[in-house]
Order: C-alpha cells, then structure tokens, then sequence
C-alpha cells in the first residue's frame, strides 16, 4: 500500500465519538514509521482500545483507520453507515446493534426501525468483500437477507440475535448462495419458521461450516441433509440443533463429528429405545473437546447421566431448557469439576445451588431462570438461601443474573462479602416492590452493599422495594458503572439525580414505571453526550421537558413514542441517544423526534 | 354507577327499574327484551353465554350486562368501545395501554370465561368490584405468553402513595401486588384472593424463553407422575412384554399416530424375534414387520373403557376415544378371537 498516498487522505471527523484531534501533525511527535505502526496497531481487536489509539495524532488515526478490520456500532441510529464507509475503507467484519434492550420484553411497538437494509446497501457498495455481519435487535427481512446472501461473495458468517422480521425463506438464500459460509447462528429471533426446508439448501460443495447454530427454530429439518452436512463439514466445532432432533439422531451426529467444541442437543429423552443408554454414553465419553454443553431439552434422571462422561472438561454448561430437579442438578455437577458458567431453571431450588457451591469452585457465571414467570401462588423456585450457598462455595463468581421471588438485606451483603468481585450484579425479584421479607424494609441495602463491595461493578439491575436511597449509594459508589436497569423503584426526582450526579463511566441507562419527572431528566444534559442511550418508559416525563432536553442538546436524538390513549403531554416513551447522523430519517409516525 | 347492578345474576325482571337513571338506555331494553341478544361486549367466544344464552341466563341479564357496559362507558374516560374483540392478540405493544373494557360480572356461569382479559389504567378507577372469582388466565399455567399479560398501566404518579403504603403495611406479596395499579384486588369474601394482574415485560424473561419454560413444565409434571393440564396417560400392556408402557393420548391427534407410536414403542419386543438389530436400514425393515404382525392376524389393539368393557380401537371418533379410554392392551390374535374378524376387516380398511 502506497503509505504517501494515505496521507494525503482527508480525516473524517467524527464529533461526539472522537473530539478534535489533539496534536499538529508533526515528526518528532509520532516518531514510527507507519511500516512499524500498521502491524502493531494490526493487533488491536478491542474497539475501545482503537478508539483511543485514533484520537492520538492524525497520523495514528489514520493508521488505525485503515488497519481496522472489525467495526462494532452499538446503537445503529448513532451513526449513518455513509459515515462509517467513509471513515473504515477496509472493514471485513461489521456488527450491528438496533432496538433498546426492553425491546425484548415487549415495550418497543413494532415497526420501530432499525432495519438492516440500508445498511447492507451502503456495505455493498463499500466492503464487497464483507465477511462477517452480527447483527442484535435489528429487523432484519427476507429480502434484506437475500440481499446479503447475493452481494457478497466473500461472505462468512452471520451471527442473528434477538433480531425480526425474516422467516426460513431468508435462512434459505444465505444457505443456497453463501459458498464460503463458515458461520450461521440464529438465536432467539422472532422467526417465521416455515419449514425446515432451509437446511436442504446448503449446496453439497459446501465444507466449510464451522458454526451452525438452528436450537431455536421450531420446525423439523431433514435429518439425513443434516448428516451429511456435518459428514462433509470436518472444521465444525459448533453445533447446536433443535428440539426436533432426537437422541438417536444425536448419537449418530456426534460419531460423524467428534470433533465439536460445542453442542446444543435436541430433545433429551425418548420413548423407543433402540440403542442402550450405555452406547450413548459412550459417545460423548469419544467427545474430547467438548467445552459446552446446551440444549437438553426434557431431560430426565435417566438420560441426562449419559453426558457425564464429557463433563470434567465442561466450562459451560446451560440447562436453561431442562427442568431439573434438585438431586437431578446435583448429580450432574458432582462430574462438572471445571465448570465456569452454569445456566439453570429455578426448578433445582436452593438445594440445587447449594449443589452448586459445593461441586463448582471455579465458578465465574451463573444465571437461574425462572420455570414460570407468571405463577405468583404456590411458587417454589430459588430465595436468598440458594444464592448465599453458591457464593459461599464460589468465590471467582463475578457474573450473576438471579430471578427470585424474596430476598433480603443481609442475604445479597453476605453473598458479595464472599464475592467481592461482582462486574454484572443483575437481580430480579419477580414480585413488583417486593421489600426485604424479613424486616420489612426496602432493599436499598442490598443493592448499597453491592455498590459498596464490588468496585469493579459494571452492570447493575435492580430490583424489589427500592426508595431514592439506592439511587444514593449507587451514584455515590458504583463509579465504574456502564450500564444499569431500574423498574418500578424510586421515590422521586432524587434517585434519578444521585445516579446522572455519579456513575462517570454510565453508558445505557434503562428505566421503566419510576416517579422520576424532567427535573431530573434534565439534571443530566451535560452527561447523555458522553452515554450510548437512555430509555425511560411510564415516568413522569412531559413533552415540554424532553423538547428543553432537544433544544438545549442538539447532537441528541430525543425521541418520544406516541400511545394512542396517553395524553397529549406525556411523554410515555423516551428514547434517548447521542448521534452523528442527525434525526431518524425513517421514523414511524409514532416516533417524534424533537 | 349503580352497584345493584352487579348483583344482577339470578334476578328477573325487577331489575329494569334499576336502569331508569339512564333513561335513554331504558327504551332500547325495552325493545331489546323480546329480540335476540347482541353481543355488544364481544362475548363471543364465552361459550356459555353464546349457547346457553336463553337457558343459563336471562335475557334481562345480557341486556344489563350490555347496558351496564354501556353506562360505565359513559362515566369513564376514554373507556374502549365494546365492539372490541377482548381476544386480541396483545403480544404486540401496541395494545400496551388498552383501556378498561367491559366490567366482567362475578358470574357463576362463567361468563367470565378464561380467555377474557382485562386491561386496566393505572389512573384511572379500575373496576375493582367487578371481578370474578379469579377465573383469569394469566398465563399462570405458562402455556401462553404475551397474549395473556393483562395490562396494567402504572400511572407513575400514582407510585409514591403506593410504596408508603407498601412499607407502612405488612407487606405481603398480595397486598405489594395491590398497591401496583392493581385496583382489581377487591374480591368477594368467599372467593379465592384474585389472580394479580400482570405488567407489561414484567417479570424481564424474553419471549423464547417462555415457551421453553411451558412445555418443560408440563414434561417435569409427566416425570413426577403427575399429569400436567393436557396430557393423558394410560398404561399400555402387551402380551409376552416384560413391562408395561404409558402413552400420553393427548399428544396424538388420530389412530394413525397412536398406532404408528405403539408400534416404535413395542417393535423392540417383537424384534427380538427377528434377529439383531444392526444397521440403522433395518430399523425400518423391522417396523414394517411389526406393522405387518400388528396389521395382521397376530395382534389387535384393544382398550378398556371407563365400563371396563374391552373394546377394539378404532370404532369411535378419536375424541370420544380418549374421553372413554382407561388403558390400552395389544392381544394376540389368538386371545381376541371374538375381535379379530372385525380387526382384519380393519386392517384392511385402514390400509
């Protein structure tokens, strides 16, 4: 590459991601070679380390510019992809995030946007030989992924997560055309599964899947296409089917591929038994590099015992869609001796976790989700004794997502005395403004202690009877807070203030059904240019508040979603965000942006 | 509002005075009473009062419901038309803040039907001496998800009040649920405590995980021997088997699958006659032999009724069957020699 030539580049300036550069472009300053500069730089994966490698000098802005390969946009209305194309000519990898997170749990109308296609568009034209897309909430259709599967000949992989709009027929232009792909992972989409017809697709050259991840679609696919697929495919190491595919079938695709790194089974049980259980067995026993296990679906006593053999060297293991019992959870972990990562249903109970602590010391992860979110009588599940045992047992427990339906003060303070080490402390108990069970109080100590023990904290989600003393202590101490989710909790204005006061390192705020008005709101101009977005649903925000936030900060996007019933000065729905590209040029009509 | 009118089920006629506060209404009653019921309040798909509309109910009764409706219509804000299907489908958030519908009347014909759903604003009064005894479906059993969160608009403005209340009381998971908008909670003494309404995205599970979580609870119900809300078990015995079977009749829609499925479940005893098993192309091989002895001479399917007659399978209609059906026998021809006649004849009509 002609390093002349690239200096004589213009330098897109981007505002409020990167401030002026700071240094005149001189010599002595920047004493390397760019022959030194590009390879070293070459290195640099994170995208926050490239962010600051390029606000440096000009020099290095421009080398990094062209040295990077990956690009990550975590909010894709925070940039147009003009801009981004303009920036990073040579770009391989592209991920993409769209809706706010309480998209997933119904609060976002649909047809709010975030369609992938004009970006694909403008990708085409620029990065023809793109080869990655990952893209999260994004709506992504047919035609967008037969676009995608037709433009680029290079393509890979592409990873969908929580994304909607496309139905199997779209999975069947990426698997027809896509010659090189190495990655397909579609996880929890609102899919329209039509068929299973899709895997049939997969052209018979094709032998270079690595990643093929279908455990969530519905639909039966064609058992012997997907045989020969994994037959042909000898560099798969991620493979995780779908409830359809049973044990038998299992057994015969893991002997086709012993090599996998990770598996997802289909349904984990069976009326006929062909084979023994002792054969099966045997085949996860001949799977050496097995690190994760998933999938499990209606699993029982006396089929889960098959995948002991594989489970000394599990790390992850995720029984989210296996409802097993406590003694059921216990047994398995008695062989789980290196697991780091464990996701279960809250049908184990506490005995179940106390199994947890004693068999799982190197345990740095653990979710447990509720069996049955919406039965509120006669629900067993997990309480504050479950979570005191696992931390009692697992000191490197940095990351904890805990559905529960009581929990008290001292139970969340002694679990992060024997944890200290928490960086994702998101805690939900079921009950709306459920208080400490024990004394009655509010569970502003709880979280208090969270705060206070745990400096390396960077995803709070709290939960249960909270008062603007909570909002307190997290302002006051969670200083390397990134991302923190309220609901129903606070007294007033003040909580909102304590947090946009403190937290420095704040980068998503999402808050629904809190007393918080603009007051607040607009306590925290000068911060929401420094934050990827802040969401704030059935608040006591106005109109009138947000258009001074709009006015007073123009490289906002302050966007307020109309209800049809809600009147004409509330602000039901606030989305907040810094942006580049200026107001949404495709916002639905019940999107204004002020 | 006048709250006699709730106490409306039972009563004759005598309950038309109680409408003389809305005088125009009382004209339309009138010529209402000897026509047939409109279903003003969309409840259509309450099955007992669209057929037993004349037996379980009085005509004055659907016209008060209709005039109740319409009256409270009239003093609330922004209430919704009743026109409105209440069987909407509310996944979408766009229905998120759907006003109060029609108030459902602590029937016990069940007017009030499981599939009904109230929509609440926070703000706004809620009908809270309306609700029947805790026949909602919230989805409680799981199986269904965004279409049965109930929604509850939580007027932030309401909260503070609420959470003093919260802590000044004992609180208890009913009464937290209470103070959340919830102005529903006020039941009859002799009911159970009312179901509590739900919230929009709360608890935060996403979608794909309720679904999961739905039909593993009902699987985990199977495991401990408990049937769950839809499955049906019956033992399922064979001559010359070592051990019985069970089958769920509920997971199978027609004979031809409870047949197809008995036949995977038990080749494995009649292979052992055939030889060993091996290559996976025998598998077939061997259920198709299967299917022949069944099909044949040699085997017949019976099952025993709730009069504990033996009877041959495949008379009734499918539904009528498992209604009727305690277990399931395969016989060999030679037992069923009064049967086996009609089960050729079967055999050959079914194939």
């Amino acid at each position: 590459m002609d390093l002349n030539q690239k200096r004589t580049r213009t330098v897109d300036r981007v505002d409020s991601v990167d401030p002026d550069l700071v240094s005149p472009e001189s010599t002595p300053m920047c004493p390397f070679p760019d022959e030194v500069l590009e390879p070293v730089l070459s290195l640099i994966n994170s995208h926050k380390d490239r962010s600051s490698v390029s606000l440096v000098c000009k020099d290095w802005y421009n080398a990094e510019r062209w040295s990077r390969r990956h690009v990550f946009i975590g909010n894709c209305y925070s940039v147009s992809p003009e801009i981004v194309v303009g920036r990073f000519p040579k770009i391989r990898s592209v991920t993409l995030k769209g809706k706010p997170r309480f998209s997933d749990f119904n609060l976002v109308p649909e047809d709010w946007g975030a369609d992938v296609y004009p970006w694909l568009s403008v990708l085409a034209k620029a990065y023809p030989f793109l080869e990655e897309l990952r893209l999260k909430r994004m709506a992504v259709s047919d035609e967008s992924l037969e676009f995608l599967a037709m433009n680029f000949p290079e393509f890979k992989a592409l990873s969908l997560l929580s994304c909607d709009g496309f139905s199997t027929d779209g999975l069947k232009a990426i698997a027809t055309h896509c010659r090189n792909l190495a990655e397909l992972d579609i996880q929890e989409n609102g899919i329209d599964d039509l068929g299973g017809d899709w895997l049939s697709c997969f052209p018979e050259t094709l032998t270079t899947l690595q990643v093929l991840n279908f455990a969530s679609l519905n639909s039966e696919v064609s058992f012997s296409d997907l045989e020969k697929l994994v037959t042909r495919c000898k560099s798969l190491r991620v493979l995780k089917v779908n409830r359809t595919i049973n044990l038998d079938q299992l057994q015969k695709l893991l002997l086709r591929a012993p090599q996998l790194t990770e598996l997802g089974t289909g349904t984990f049980t069976q009326d006929l038994v062909t084979r023994p259980v002792a054969d099966l067995e045997a085949t996860f026993g001949s799977c050496k590099n097995l690190l994760t296990i998933s999938g499990l679906w209606d699993t029982n006593s006396l089929y889960l015992p098959v995948i002991y053999p594989a489970c000394a060297s599990l790390t992850f293991l995720n029984l989210s869609c296996a409802a097993l019992r406590s003694f059921e959870l216990a047994m398995l972990l008695i062989h789980c001796k290196s697991l780091r990562r464990l996701w279960v249903l809250d049908t184990v109970g506490d005995m179940g976790l106390e199994a947890v602590g004693s068999w799982c010391p190197l345990l740095e992860e653990l979710r447990v989700f509720p069996a049955d979110p919406f039965e509120q009588e006669n629900v067993a599940g997990v309480t504050e004794s479950g979570f005191v045992a696992v931390s009692r047992g697992c000191p490197k427990l940095h990351y904890v997502l805990y559905f529960c339906h009581q929990m008290t003060n001292a139970a969340v303070a002694t679990v992060v005395q024997n944890c200290p080490g928490f960086t994702h402390f998101r805690l939900c108990i079921m009950n709306l403004g459920q208080p400490d069970y024990v004394t009655n109080e509010p569970m502003d100590e709880a979280f208090g202690a969270v705060v206070r023990t745990c400096p390396n904290l960077q995803r709070l989600a709290v939960s249960g009877l909270l008062t603007d003393l909570t909002f307190e202590y997290i302002g006051k101490y969670a200083k390397n807070l990134e991302i923190l989710s309220v609901a129903f909790a606070g007294s007033s204005d003040l909580g909102l203030k304590y947090v946009l006061g403190g937290c420095p390192r704040l980068r998503k705020l999402e808050i629904r059904d809190c007393p918080f008005g603009n007051a607040a709101l607009l306590s925290g101009l000068t911060k929401y240019e420094s934050m990827r977005s802040l969401w704030m649903s059935a608040c006591n925000l106005t109109m009138n508040g947000c258009r001074v936030l709009a006015k007073e900060m123009p490289r906002l996007n302050v966007e307020v979603m109309k209800d049809e019933d809600s009147e004409d000065s509330q602000a039901h729905k606030v989305y907040i965000y810094r942006t580049v590209a200026g107001p949404r040029r495709d916002a639905p009509p019940f999107v204004l942006t002020l | 509002m006048s709250p006699p009118l709730l106490d409306v089920e039972g009563d004759g006629q005598g309950n038309v005075s109680l409408m003389t506060s809305v005088s125009s209404m009382e004209s339309i009653f009138q010529k209402n009473a000897g026509l047939t019921e409109r279903n003003y309040l969309g409840l259509s798909d309450c099955s007992s009062v669209d057929s037993s509309a004349v037996s379980g109910i009085s005509d004055v009764k659907r016209n008060n419901l209709n005039l109740k409706a319409t009256e409270l219509r009239l003093g609330l804000p922004g209430s919704q038309s009743p026109e409105r299907d209440p069987d909407a489908d509310l996944a979408s958030s766009e229905s998120l803040d759907e006003k109060p519908l029609f108030p459902l009347l602590p029937s016990k014909d069940g007017i009030c039907s499981g599939s009904q759903k109230i929509f609440v604003s926070g703000n706004k009064r809620g009908f809270s001496d309306t609700i029947d005894e805790g026949k909602w479906m919230f989805g409680s059993s799981g199986t269904d998800s965004d279409t049965s969160n109930v929604n509850v608009k939580i007027s932030p403005g309401v909260q503070p009040a609420m959470i003093k209340d919260a802590t000044s009381k004992v609180a208890s998971q009913e009464k937290t649920h209470a103070t959340f908008g919830t102005n529903l909670n006020k039941v009859n003494a002799s009911n159970p405590p009312a179901a509590k309404a739900q919230v929009v995205g709360w608890p935060p599970v996403r979608s794909f995980r309720k679904n999961i979580l739905a039909t593993n609870s009902k699987t985990n119900d199977e495991v401990d021997g408990k049937p769950g809300p839809g499955a049906l078990f019956v033992k399922v015995s064979m001559d010359g088997a070592p051990y019985l079977r069970k089958v769920d009749l509920r997971s199978y829609t027609t004979y031809q699958q409870l047949s197809s499925a008995l036949e995977k479940m038990f080749s494995c005893f009649t292979l052992g006659q055939c030889g060993s098993q091996g290559a996976p192309g025998r598998e077939s091989l061997s259920e198709s032999k299967l299917r022949d002895l069944l099909h044949g001479s040699e085997y017949v399917l019976t099952y025993e009724d709730k009069d504990g007659d033996w009877m041959l399978v495949g008379d009734v209609p499918w539904d009528m069957f498992i209604g009727s059906c305690k277990r399931l026998k395969i016989m060999k021809g030679s037992d069923a020699i009064g049967l086996a006649p009609r089960a050729m004849e079967k055999s050959k009509n079914r194939s």
